[in-house]
């Protein structure tokens, strides 16, 4: 799969769980956390809907890695191959 | 006759705005159903009946603000004979009574430009159009999609069909009320929220063209217009954010003002119940995990076993122990603003159900589709502002309730500070501090949570 489709993936996932932010504001190195004010439950839901969508399991060990899109997306590239 | 009125939803609610019934005239309704969707200055609530019947009548209609304890409906209960049908109040709106089918009245001419939905269909991209107006357009032969609904959504009411109708076209030979425009210039005055009526169409016989649309549209947002005199104008995000505020300060105030609150704080070593939710996450499919909070919200609930004067409410000068342990959490909204929706009786879940209801909670709450009993019932509320890195929360007590426990973040020791503050009309320290120290002792055994 390529990058594209899973930083729209991961896009599409944020924006779902929290309608308030919108695609825009998701930028490559914006801080999912602390910039987005997304929580741990916001960040379990992203994971959930993920996981849905492109049937991809991230442990929660590797869930401080994911700090911003592009570390989403690299992770997930990686995971997906 | 049951009078259905508007109930407080929440400490210091004074009133509340009617958005939408979700029964009519005649529906037959059980204690616990949801009735209706009320809005406070918090949030839209489902709103619970506590009585069984039959609805005879609606009273207050969607989109009326009216004082906690307003007859909303009322409701024949069992062994009541039905009552006479009243004669129809000096309201321009008759009570919503479901709509008779209409009788042969002749169907309008197909209108010239527009495709006309069939009477009966709810129309696209639309709200909905009520009964009454919709019996109405037909008398009149006043073309629904011509008509610029000012109701809740857009929904079109009795009344904006009678101002369509009423309204002289310039265009000649035009069916009365009936406004033409080609589809595109229909389509485009919905998209781009422009009243018809108010254009001038330039197209063959006064027709409104997609041309026409958008220039009134940039009109319009040049000189700020305000929107079409509505029934009730929907509050703005900003409107609402403020009287969220003002509830939120009102609640709080009376609880400083009324509640003589101690506090008492303690450090909790988390060593062992986060390795176990490690242990168990690692085993568990990504839709089943566990978010810590689950542990606190079980220990706090199962701790109120050894000191019950933690869970209730203070009332006529006496504390009232709650029937179950209801566990308000305090969850920040996106978009502002507090609330503190309660799990029901905690005390007889499990970890994954609280954790689906939790999931469940936070999301309507964030969503504004909370439940009267949501709202109401919290015998005991949690504070976590572990993941905005505090060490500790000091917090005001949510009256009626008695305490309020407060967590912190977890420090890099692995520790986490637990607050309570106490309503020290209803417990001492003495037993705050045995409280707060049976659920570390709780959270020391997650397995047995």
């Amino acid at each position: 799969m390529d990058k594209a489709t899973i930083s729209e993936a991961v896009v599409k996932a944020i924006t779902t769980v929290a309608p308030d932010i919108s695609p825009a504001e998701v930028e490559p190195d914006t801080d999912l956390r602390a910039e987005l004010d997304l929580d741990s439950m916001d960040f379990l839901n992203i994971v959930v809907a993920l996981h849905e969508a492109l049937q991809v399991d991230i442990p929660e060990a590797d869930y401080p890695q994911l700090t911003t899109l592009s570390a989403f997306t690299d992770y997930l590239a990686g995971k997906l191959g | 006759m049951y009078e259905l009125r508007m109930p407080s939803l929440g400490a210091d609610m004074e009133a509340g705005t009617l958005i939408e019934w979700l029964v009519k005239s005649g529906d037959t309704v059980k204690r616990g159903d949801i009735v209706a969707a009320v809005d406070t200055d918090k949030a839209v609530i489902d709103m619970e009946i506590w009585q069984t019947g039959v609805i005879e009548e609606l009273i207050v209609q969607p989109g009326e603000r009216v004082p906690v304890g307003t007859v909303l409906a009322l409701v024949r209960t069992e062994g009541e004979p039905q009552a006479e049908p009243t004669a129809p109040e000096a309201a321009p709106t008759p009570p919503p009574r479901a709509a008779p089918p209409p009788e042969a009245v002749p169907r309008p001419p197909p209108p010239l430009a527009a495709p006309a939905g069939p009477a009966g269909a709810a129309l696209p991209g639309r709200g909905h159009v009520t009964p009454w107006a919709r019996k109405l357009a037909l008398e009149l032969g006043v073309d629904l999609a011509s008509v610029r609904g000012t109701g809740i959504d857009g929904a079109i009411t009795h009344s904006d069909v009678e101002r369509a109708a009423a309204r002289p076209t310039p265009a000649a030979g035009g069916a009365a009320g009936f406004r033409r425009a080609s589809p595109r210039a229909r389509k485009l005055a919905l998209e781009l929220d422009v009243d018809l009526d108010a254009i001038t169409g330039s197209g063959p016989e006064g027709a409104v063209l997609a041309a026409d649309v958008e220039q009134a549209a940039a009109q319009q947002a040049a000189a700020g217009a305000t929107p079409p005199a509505a029934e009730k104008a929907p509050p703005t995000a900003e409107e609402r954010a403020a009287s969220m505020r003002r509830a939120i300060a009102a609640a709080m105030a009376r609880s400083k003002r009324e509640i003589p609150h101690y506090y008492l704080a303690t450090q909790i070593d988390m060593a062992p119940a986060l390795d176990w939710l490690q242990a168990q996450n690692a085993q568990r499919p990504v839709p089943e995990r566990l978010l810590y909070s689950v542990l606190l919200i079980k220990a706090v609930a199962k701790a109120v076993a050894k000191v019950p004067e933690m869970n209730g409410y203070w009332q006529d000068d006496r504390f009232q122990p709650g029937e179950g342990v209801h566990v308000g959490m305090a969850v920040s909204l996106r978009q502002g603003g507090l609330i503190a929706p309660a799990i029901m009786d905690v005390q007889d879940k499990g970890l994954d159900q609280l954790m689906t209801e939790l999931r469940d909670l936070v999301a309507r709450a964030r969503a504004g589709r909370l439940r009267g009993a949501e709202m109401t019932r919290a015998t005991i509320t949690i504070t976590n502002l572990g993941e905005q890195g505090v060490d500790a929360v000091y917090g005001i007590i949510y009256p009626p309730q008695v305490a309020l426990v407060g967590f912190g973040r977890i420090s890099p020791q692995r520790t986490i500070s637990a607050t309570l503050a106490g309503d020290h009309r209803a417990s001492d320290g003495h037993r705050g501090a045995i409280y707060l120290n049976t659920i570390d002792r709780l959270l020391q055994e997650p397995a047995s949570l």
